[in-house]
């Protein structure tokens, strides 16, 4: 006993202490050596984060991104309201949401003059719901379309060029809906002939949930994002509501046979922002990176993200993604010829997904579950 | 007679009493409380209104799917019962004590990997161009639409609980008093009617138990009504996910959630009840 009080009260003690000091200490020296890199926080869906994105500019500013993925709009601000201001430095945001995230006060407003609009097609310098009262918040970075879906062993381009083969008798029990409402319904609505199609009357909005219950005999199931994935990719499903080439380029890239087409009722769009979070301590940082992936360089790896393809709105980066991947840039629509992405939009084939105008975002909802439950 | 609480008592039973509390009545506390919140601009809000439990009891799509996975679960829990015997029954009585050990491992096997890839590899064996359907193929039958079904959802169920039905179910039939079943064959009573009045009789216990908790786990799933089912018919557990991907409505979801366990705990009192008749007395 008295051997071992010894020993702690002793010298030794006083060289276990000095080591465990040096010890403890050792990692400080280091990082002075090497500086660790900024730890950079973004909400994003899955893939903005992912090396094939963040690795070059990761090393070119020492950073490295922590993300915080989420599957869907509601969940992101679900995400958001709960966490203390300046939880998230970056903020990928569709379109629609924007405004809700800018309402609430999540939001820092930006510089248009730190981003390269100029760079970005007239459609994209002034995009609705990156401004709000002549002021900017977010920044388109890429977009899509939404159509027909298809497998190309059991439809042609041509059948497959309207809703309506959704009816059609051979699909009975294998037209799949990504289950969400807002894209699924929008499409409806525009098979109805409605120009804008969110901002329908009662009247217009009682005959697109009409038609949208017609088509629920020939529905073979609702799924989330990765049973839409393995049902188009097993043929399980024939064709798909609600989706575009977001799901079916990453699956044609791997060699299933489906594709997606924007039918003659028009599409239509996707659109993800990026932004910078509220009380963010790197803000400098984080419109670096805004910079970076608007910028041309940046713009053409978004469009050939791993996770999910994509257009992207920088003039630009047209030219990058053609000069490093021409069949990509022609497989998505990008390039100098005619019928190209931009002219799609430019003859109005293309419309905004956005929320319900004259109606409740909760009234589409409760629809969409009735419509699941007929 | 009565015991008076000692330390030692104490120390063994203090565990799991603030266990319950931390992670089962505090909770439960907190999802009561959520159901009467209301959602402004997709920001829940401390509120005291009843509008959530209105609005989800007077939809017909919420009674529709409540009498959806009611009917799912129970059959569920009978057809895994059933299913599930034979097997239980044989590895009680039939098999030697070695080769008992190894089916009572092999019935914890599927535990050992997750539900959501086992779920997942069925759409292999299930879909149009899958494994059964490319087998009757050859015999020139098909193909039969076995995805995305009420019978692929039921699949699903049977893979989540089946192994732990057959080991409840063994359990009791270890424990049924030989004796009982010597005695009703010196009697002259076959082998069926042995089963059916001896042996299901006194292992009554168990196998109530072990189809309660099929059910309970049948109730709750989303993996198998949406990776097997499509997500049709919609089942609460569905509805759930459905209703907190509109406007942040999770006190809505919450009305829901207490249904459901307000429905177990009935369910499961009146099994246990059942199951325990005459047992206790």
């Amino acid at each position: 006993m008295t051997r071992r009080g010894s020993l702690l009260r002793g010298p030794t003690r006083r060289a276990f202490l000095a080591a465990g000091t040096a010890a403890l200490a050792t990692p400080m020296l280091s990082r002075r050596a090497f500086a660790a890199p900024t730890e950079l926080t973004m909400l994003a869906w899955y893939g903005h984060a992912e090396p094939d994105i963040v690795a070059e500019f990761e090393a070119e500013h020492n950073v490295r991104f922590v993300p915080k993925y989420y599957t869907g709009g509601d969940n992101m601000l679900g995400l958001i309201s709960q966490s203390p201001p300046g939880t998230f430095d970056v903020i990928l945001s569709d379109a629609e949401y924007v405004q809700a995230l800018n309402a609430a006060g999540h939001l820092e407003e930006l510089d248009p003059d730190d981003y390269p609009l100029d760079e970005f097609f007239p459609e994209f310098q002034e995009f609705p719901g990156n401004w709000a009262d002549g002021k900017l918040f977010s920044i388109i970075t890429r977009f899509g379309f939404l159509g027909v879906a298809y497998n190309t062993d059991a439809l042609t381009e041509a059948e497959a060029s309207t809703y309506n083969v959704f009816w059609d008798p051979k699909l009975k029990g294998k037209v799949g809906h990504f289950d969400w409402h807002l894209p699924n319904l929008g499409q409806m609505s525009l098979l109805n002939g409605n120009s804008s199609p969110y901002d329908i009357d009662e009247s217009a909005w009682q005959a697109v949930k009409e038609k949208t219950m017609s088509l629920r005999p020939q529905v073979g199931g609702f799924f989330d994002y990765g049973g839409t994935f393995s049902s188009l990719n097993d043929g399980q499903m024939l064709a798909f509501c609600g989706i575009g080439d977001w799901i079916t380029g990453v699956l044609e890239k791997n060699g299933a046979k489906v594709r997606s087409v924007v039918p003659e009722e028009g599409g239509l769009q996707w659109s993800e922002c990026f932004s910078i979070g509220k009380g963010s301590q790197k803000a400098d940082l984080a419109r670096k990176w805004i910079q970076y992936i608007t910028s041309a360089r940046g713009q053409a790896k978004s469009a050939q993200m791993a996770a999910y393809p994509a257009l992207i709105p920088n003039r630009k980066g047209w030219e990058v993604l053609w000069a490093e991947n021409p069949e990509e840039a022609r497989r998505q629509g990008m390039t100098d010829e005619p019928g190209n992405v931009i002219d799609m939009i430019r003859s109005g084939r293309i419309k905004y997904r956005q929320w319900p105008v004259q109606q409740d975002l909760e009234t589409w909802n409760d629809f969409w579950s009735e419509y699941k439950g007929a | 007679m009565r015991r008076p609480i000692s330390l030692y008592g104490l120390t063994f039973s203090l565990p799991l009493l603030v266990w319950q509390i931390l992670f089962f009545v505090f909770p439960l506390v907190f999802l009561v409380a959520l159901s009467f919140w209301t959602v402004r601009n997709f920001t829940l809000q401390p509120d005291f209104d009843t509008v959530n439990w209105t609005t989800m009891y007077g939809r017909t799509i919420f009674w529709q799917a409540y009498g959806t996975t009611l009917a799912l679960a129970a059959a569920a829990a009978v057809l895994t019962s059933v299913l599930a015997f034979p097997a239980a029954y044989a590895i009680a009585f039939r098999l030697s004590d070695a080769a008992r050990r190894w089916a009572v491992f092999l019935m914890v096997i599927p535990f050992f990997t997750s539900y959501l890839v086992r779920v997942y590899s069925w759409q292999i064996f299930l879909s149009d161009n899958g494994i059964f359907n490319v087998i009757l193929g050859w015999a020139g039958f098909g193909p039969f639409t076995m995805l995305n079904t009420v019978g692929a959802t039921m699949v699903g169920y049977l893979t989540l609980s089946f192994p732990l039905v057959v080991l409840l179910q063994l359990f009791s039939l270890a424990f049924v008093d030989r004796t009982l079943i010597e005695a009703a064959h010196n009697m002259r009573c076959g082998r069926l009617r042995t089963v059916a009045e001896v042996i299901i009789p006194s292992a009554r216990t168990g196998l109530v138990i072990a189809a309660l908790f099929c059910f309970i786990l049948s109730f709750g799933d989303f993996v198998s009504p949406i990776y097997l089912g499509g997500g049709s018919p919609t089942t609460l557990s569905i509805l759930i996910t459905d209703t907190t991907k509109a406007g942040q409505q999770w006190p809505r979801a919450a009305v829901i959630a207490l249904t459901m366990i307000g429905t177990l705990l009935l369910v499961a009192f009146s099994a246990v009840k059942f199951a325990y008749r005459g047992v206790l007395r």
